[in-house]
């Protein structure tokens, strides 16, 4: 090989570089390991970890991940395959991007949706973006106080840099506070807005003439959503919304301490060109056999460049083939038991803790589905780590994220959580009281 | 084989189920969510009534439409498509680790946290740079999270007024598209005839309006910028910072580190430099590291390690901010750090042969291909089409044509300094025999360029489905299973 390309050895492959930054020095690693070797240190680390059962949500949900689906998404095809630039030998990824996005469709009822994002947070992100590039020349956004504390913080950041004012909409009792809304609407000013649900509280709030404030004002709504409720709750086009977004990870994938997960965002089709990332579309070949194909990509990155309103490139595929496996698999009937069974633990697990009277829900009257925040009378950083230690892993202190809080936990139960879970956290909580 | 064309939609019958959920002893007789009537979904969701065995059927015929790493040789330039071990995959779904809620307590994820802070490290010593955050999903998401601690770092020196970025016309796409995002302008730096940075159009663009020069080196034309030092001491100088696109990072595992060239910021793609699958356009992993100068402007939150050598997660006020819900796909950072070890010290050769591997490719096929930089490569090179432009076939008709005997194609028309480029990149984890065979057969195509245009520009032939509609597909969207109704 140095014979055909006419040097004496591979380090004249870099003579080119200047010899102050060729690297001099062995890399302080440790020696090669053997697959046992790697095996065993991960089986070490592992140990490290303390294996909870899972009483929280937060924007992470334990639901049930059906065994064919990583059978199927660890098949080489997919997932060794790279971007579907070559459509001719790329039919297989490009086929389950348009089930996926049908999927998406079905379940937001919007009109079209792109590839896939990478969380929820970064597509609540470009769902403003969204609404900011149709607006032309508005450049402030409205965000509701109950959305996701992380979110709100992607938000900000992104925001900051890409000098978009962001003005919050106060809470009221858990919910958007629709008079305060409307009085931002009224500046006149206002691009989109962006709402959840259900909330970060867990509430099923009620928009009932949100669109038409938000539509009034020449302004987007967006909904951020949990695509595994909407097999029950009222669409984002059903509430009126003109985009949906928010995190595939409900749709049965593990949690995997945060990732990867994938986001999703859908819109109307008259949006359907400010829609970032990559658009698959079906066709045909030359001999008028049905096809898909990457489209409309005079929208992005490679092609627009710093005129692209997103910089999107690599997304998350292969999860967006794990959350299309799951949904053909759960199908119609599957998705609405999962969220019946996640209510009916949820619900109880509420029920029995109130009735030990050392609980209270902090939004009484307030429709949830998997997840509720309760008001407690205990210490509740003190609990949770003594809950922690008997190996349950008992909701999030909403004192660490919002003002007024620190006696509330937002606690979550889906289809996974079994009654005897729930009976013996529900013990150890009474047996804390005693100590 | 009989070719599979069904969607799973077309495969659904009522009543059909393909899951398996207990009885639930808590769903009471009702079993119904009582939530109020207007809140509730007016139409229920038409997903596929299908069962499991019609699922992994389905799934199987349409992976096998599919071409990827483990399918043949993938010499697709700039994207780094080497082999991607069995070992990576089965410590990524180690059970330890796939049960881990994103917020228990940092007690309680010692194991995964350590995962986060070695990998860091050891970023940290190939690169030469002080810290790394693993959060960035991807090189684009870390382009920007980079950029994103280049301005929040000019901001807290009260230099607002840094917002140009410079870019080359060379760049890939994402660097200006990642700039924008985060709000700065682009200024283009010309490159020179052999495609590196113009040092002097570079001169007369600095000055204190300028946050800093974003570079990939080797450059999109596998071209080390032997410039590099200069280039930094002239941007340091006038106050900006470094940034450099890590896509093409590979080559310079064993030769040389980002850091000790000068740059203040980079990013990585573990998908490609790391050995983690690209699944069909992610996950990736992006991760973003810095000189000492910026380590507390990285986004939060950050794992640290603390006195008796336990690992925390923590926010700092100086951060740029926070760039995903969670801490990034973790699942492909346990790859990454597999794979890292896999490997150890024998890193040093990942570049050494790569780089041997693309020169050896390159040599071999500049009698028929087109050469138009003729100097020694790094990992990757770029031909202009065929070297006999007299038979009207195009880069586009090469790359079909290599569908049919088995190769995904090169990466075609990037870089845009030429008309018809090809660039190839073969990777170190492909022997020689490999390949021999993908130039032979390069040679070949050329052949039948001459001998049989015709063939060659209506490629390929064999594939599943043959050239495709574009312009009815853009003109007429049909992007969901209802719209072919």
């Amino acid at each position: 090989m140095l014979d055909k390309i006419g040097v004496g050895s591979i380090d004249d492959l870099f003579a080119d570089i200047p010899a102050s930054v060729r690297l001099q020095k062995e890399y302080d690693l440790p020696e090669a390991m053997s697959e046992e070797e790697i095996r065993a240190h991960f089986d070490a680390l592992g140990a490290k970890n303390k294996q909870q059962v899972i009483f929280a949500g937060g924007g992470a949900y334990d639901h049930y991940t059906p065994s064919a689906i990583g059978a199927l998404t660890s098949r080489s095809e997919f997932l060794t395959a790279y971007t579907p630039y070559q459509p001719e030998i790329s039919q297989g990824t490009l086929q389950y991007i348009f089930e996926y996005q049908s999927h998406i469709c079905e379940l937001t009822g919007m009109d079209c949706t792109n590839a896939s994002m990478y969380d929820g947070a970064t597509a609540a992100v470009e769902a403003l973006f969204m609404a900011v590039a149709q607006a032309k020349k508005k450049n402030r956004v409205l965000v509701s106080s109950t959305l996701n504390p992380a979110v709100l913080s992607v938000i900000d950041t992104y925001t900051k840099y890409k000098g978009i004012a962001v003005t919050l909409i106060p809470e009221a009792d858990g919910r958007t506070d629709r008079a305060a809304m409307q009085a931002m609407l009224a500046e006149g000013d206002v691009a989109g807005v962006l709402v959840a649900s259900p909330n970060y509280y867990g509430i099923i709030e009620d928009y009932t003439g949100f669109a038409d404030d938000v539509h009034g004002a020449k302004a987007l709504l967006i909904m951020q959503c949990d695509p595994s409720a909407l097999a029950v709750l009222k669409t984002p086009a059903e509430w009126g919304a003109d985009i949906a977004c928010g995190d595939g990870q409900p749709l049965g994938i593990p949690l995997s301490f945060g990732g990867p997960y994938v986001g999703f965002l859908a819109c109307k089709k008259e949006l359907v060109r400010k829609l970032p990332g990559r658009i698959v579309g079906a066709t045909k070949d030359v001999d008028g056999k049905r096809a898909f194909v990457l489209t409309l990509q005079a929208r992005e990155q490679h092609i627009r460049r710093e005129k692209a309103n997103s910089n999107i490139c690599s997304n998350q595929s292969l999860m967006a083939l794990h959350i299309t496996i799951y949904l053909a698999l759960m199908g119609k009937q599957g998705l609405r038991e999962v969220n019946e069974q996640s209510y009916a633990a949820a619900h109880y697990l509420h029920d029995e803790l109130v009735k030990t009277g050392l609980f209270a829900s902090a939004f009484p009257d307030a429709p949830f589905l998997k997840e509720c925040a309760l008001r407690t009378t205990l210490p509740v950083k003190a609990l949770q780590a003594y809950l922690a230690e008997q190996g349950y892993m008992a909701g999030i202190a909403l004192g660490d994220y919002r003002e007024g809080m620190d006696d509330c936990i937002l606690l979550c139960a889906t289809e996974r959580r079994t009654k005897e879970q729930i009976d013996e956290l529900v013990k150890l909580v009474k047996s804390y009281e005693i100590l | 084989m009989k070719y599979y064309d069904k969607l799973i939609f077309e495969i659904s019958r009522p009543g059909r189920v393909g899951y398996s959920l207990p009885k639930s002893a808590l769903s009471n007789q009702q079993s119904a969510i009582s939530i109020p009537e207007n809140l509730l979904r007016e139409t229920p969701a038409e997903l596929p009534e299908v069962s499991e065995l019609d699922v992994v059927r389905h799934y199987t015929n349409v992976s096998n439409k599919n071409f990827g790493v483990e399918t043949g040789f993938y010499p697709l330039g700039s994207c780094t498509m080497k082999y991607n071990p069995k070992i990576n995959e089965e410590m990524a779904s180690h059970a330890a680790f796939k049960g881990l809620h994103p917020l228990q307590s940092a007690d309680s994820v010692q194991g995964a946290l350590a995962i986060y802070y070695h990998t860091a490290r050891a970023l940290s010593e190939l690169t030469g740079l002080a810290d790394f955050t693993l959060t960035p999903y991807a090189g684009a998401h870390g382009e920007l999270t980079g950029l994103m601690v280049m301005r929040q770092y000019h901001l807290m020196r009260g230099e607002a007024q840094r917002t140009r970025v410079i870019v080359p016309d060379s760049a890939h796409g994402t660097n200006p598209a990642s700039a924008a995002v985060c709000g700065l302008e682009i200024v283009e730096v010309k490159s020179t005839a052999d495609g590196t940075v113009d040092t002097n159009d570079l001169k007369g663009l600095l000055d204190d309006t300028i946050a800093g020069i974003m570079m990939t080196n080797p450059n999109t034309l596998g071209i080390y910028e032997t410039q590099v030092v200069e280039i930094a001491r002239l941007v340091h100088e006038a106050g900006g910072l470094l940034y450099y696109d890590g896509a093409n990072l590979n080559p310079m595992l064993g030769a040389s580190r980002p850091g000790d060239m000068g740059f203040d910021i980079m990013h990585i793609n573990l998908h490609k430099t790391f050995s983690t699958p690209h699944g069909g356009g992610g996950p990736g992993s992006g991760p973003v590291g810095v000189a000492a100068h910026l380590v507390d402007s990285l986004p939060n939150p950050r794992v640290v390690k603390g006195e008796n050598g336990e690992f925390k997660i923590q926010d700092a006020v100086s951060a740029c901010g926070r760039v995903a819900t969670f801490m990034g796909n973790f699942g492909v950072v346990m790859r990454a750090y597999t794979y890292i070890l896999s490997l150890g010290k024998d890193i040093k050769h990942v570049g050494p042969i790569a780089t041997l591997n693309a020169n050896y490719v390159k040599e071999s096929l500049r009698d028929a291909y087109y050469l138009p930089i003729d100097t020694v490569c790094k990992h990757e090179f770029v031909f202009d089409g065929l070297a006999d432009k007299s038979t009207g076939v195009t880069t586009l008709d090469i790359a079909k044509r290599l569908l049919d005997y088995g190769y995904h194609a090169p990466t075609i028309y990037f870089p845009l300094l030429f008309h018809q480029s090809i660039m190839i990149e073969p990777t170190e984890t492909e022997s020689k025999e490999t390949l021999d065979d993908f130039i032979d057969i390069m040679h070949r195509v050329a052949e039948e360029a001459i001998a049989d245009p015709g063939m060659v520009k209506s490629a390929p032939h064999t594939t599943p489905v043959r050239r495709l509609d574009e312009t009815t597909a853009a003109k007429n969207p049909l992007l969901k299973y209802r719209d072919l109704a």
